[in-house]
């Protein structure tokens, strides 16, 4: 029965070839190094599973967020564990990209045909830095608040247009409802797109090119 | 090479049952369910959670003492409950009549001030003897009953009410 049903799915999506081309292709050589990309894809994954479930609870008003926040925290039967993780998972998040950036960038694997591999990598750093940055704000307590402040302040310190990027990412001069408001559109809508869409085609560059190989010492 | 060692060849053993590949299959599968479980059981109840609450608290409310209301006069009272719903604290107003027809403190009619017909807050007019609603004109009588108008029954009452040994008209809400 399951195997017929099987058989009438593989027909036609051909799940044995998706299986070999992604989970079963060959490795130049078994390394821990080499799985800090997918650790970080699971991280990625973890982050939107319990991101979605915040936002059964979190409201993104000066007036709520904080008390929103709590309520999870006390009152919401295992909201400190979603909550929890999606803390401490944004962190090792930002960690385990940036130790994988090491690792790619000493074996030296961002070199040909991988170099868009590369590319599209610094932009899902980027992506997931900006991820922390706006994530950071939505507590809205004093510390979001003022490391909000000061990062907003840091971007309109950039020659003549400086002032312009700053109400852009304040939505304003000030600090504000409208701040919180478009921190949290990105941290939910814009920014976890784009990093899906990138990680996409930087998985299925690396499914297409394979891992490289391990320089070797007459490398 | 220092830092980046390469893994323990990959060859099954063989005096193992289990090879290698098989190994990781089996130990990532219950791995990745025991994470899985893990994680979906605390999210599926955190995701219902206010299901399992209960309902808004009900509690008794002191309205007034029954030695400031005066036999045959009805006394206005008002009261304001606040409901916590999650982070949010929402008041709401309440209002009534107690009125004392005779002279042991229990008979009381506690009327409700809340209009039958479509909830506007009714006013004792005292020259006319008569409650009547500003919205649509309706007319009540002392006791609460429909003289004119188009509410479809009488006036509610606070029901159950009870007065405590300090004299203290209190009402179940």
């Amino acid at each position: 029965m399951w195997k017929r049903i099987y058989e009438w799915l593989d027909e036609r999506l051909d799940l044995r070839g998706l299986y070999k081309n992604t989970l079963d292709r060959p490795e130049p050589k078994g390394n821990w190094w080499n799985t800090l990309g997918s650790a970080t894809l699971f991280l990625f994954i973890v982050q939107v599973a319990t991101g979605i479930f915040l936002a059964t609870y979190y409201t993104p008003s000066p007036d709520h967020a904080y008390d929103s926040i709590t309520y999870i925290m006390t009152d919401v039967r295992f909201g400190w564990l979603i909550r929890g993780i999606h803390h401490w998972a944004a962190t090792l998040m930002v960690i385990l990209v940036f130790v994988h950036m090491v690792r790619v960038f000493a074996t030296a694997s961002f070199k040909y045909p991988r170099e868009l591999t590369w590319l599209i990598g610094m932009g899902l750093l980027l992506l997931t830095f900006l991820m922390g940055f706006t994530g950071y704000l939505l507590p809205w307590t004093q510390r979001s608040y003022w490391a909000t402040t000061v990062g907003t302040q840091i971007a309109g310190t950039v020659p003549f247009i400086g002032p312009f990027i700053l109400k852009v990412l304040r939505g304003g001069t000030d600090l504000s409802a409208l701040t919180l408001q478009r921190f949290f559109s990105a941290h939910i809508w814009m920014l976890p797109v784009a990093l899906g869409a990138l990680i996409a085609v930087h998985i299925y560059l690396i499914a297409r090119q394979g891992e490289s190989y391990w320089p070797r010492k007459e490398d | 090479m220092g830092v980046f060692r390469g893994g323990p060849e990959g060859a099954a053993v063989a005096d193992h049952d289990v090879s290698r590949r098989d190994f990781i299959k089996v130990t990532t599968t219950i791995v990745g369910g025991a994470i899985a479980a893990g994680l979906g059981v605390p999210a599926i109840v955190y995701q219902l959670d206010p299901a399992f609450k209960a309902g808004a608290k009900e509690g008794w409310v002191p309205v007034g003492k029954v030695a400031d209301m005066q036999i045959g006069t009805p006394y206005p009272f008002f009261f304001t409950l606040v409901q916590v719903n999650g982070w949010e604290r929402t008041s709401t107003g309440h209002g009534g009549f107690a009125l004392r027809q005779s002279e042991d403190p229990n008979d009381i009619l506690v009327l409700n001030s809340r209009c039958t017909h479509l909830a506007c807050t009714v006013n004792w007019d005292a020259e006319a003897q008569e409650y009547i609603c500003p919205c649509h004109d309706a007319v009540f009588s002392k006791e609460g009953a429909v003289l004119s108008g188009p509410p479809p029954r009488p006036l509610d009452q606070y029901s159950p009410f009870r007065v405590t040994d300090a004299g203290e008209l209190e009402v179940f809400f």
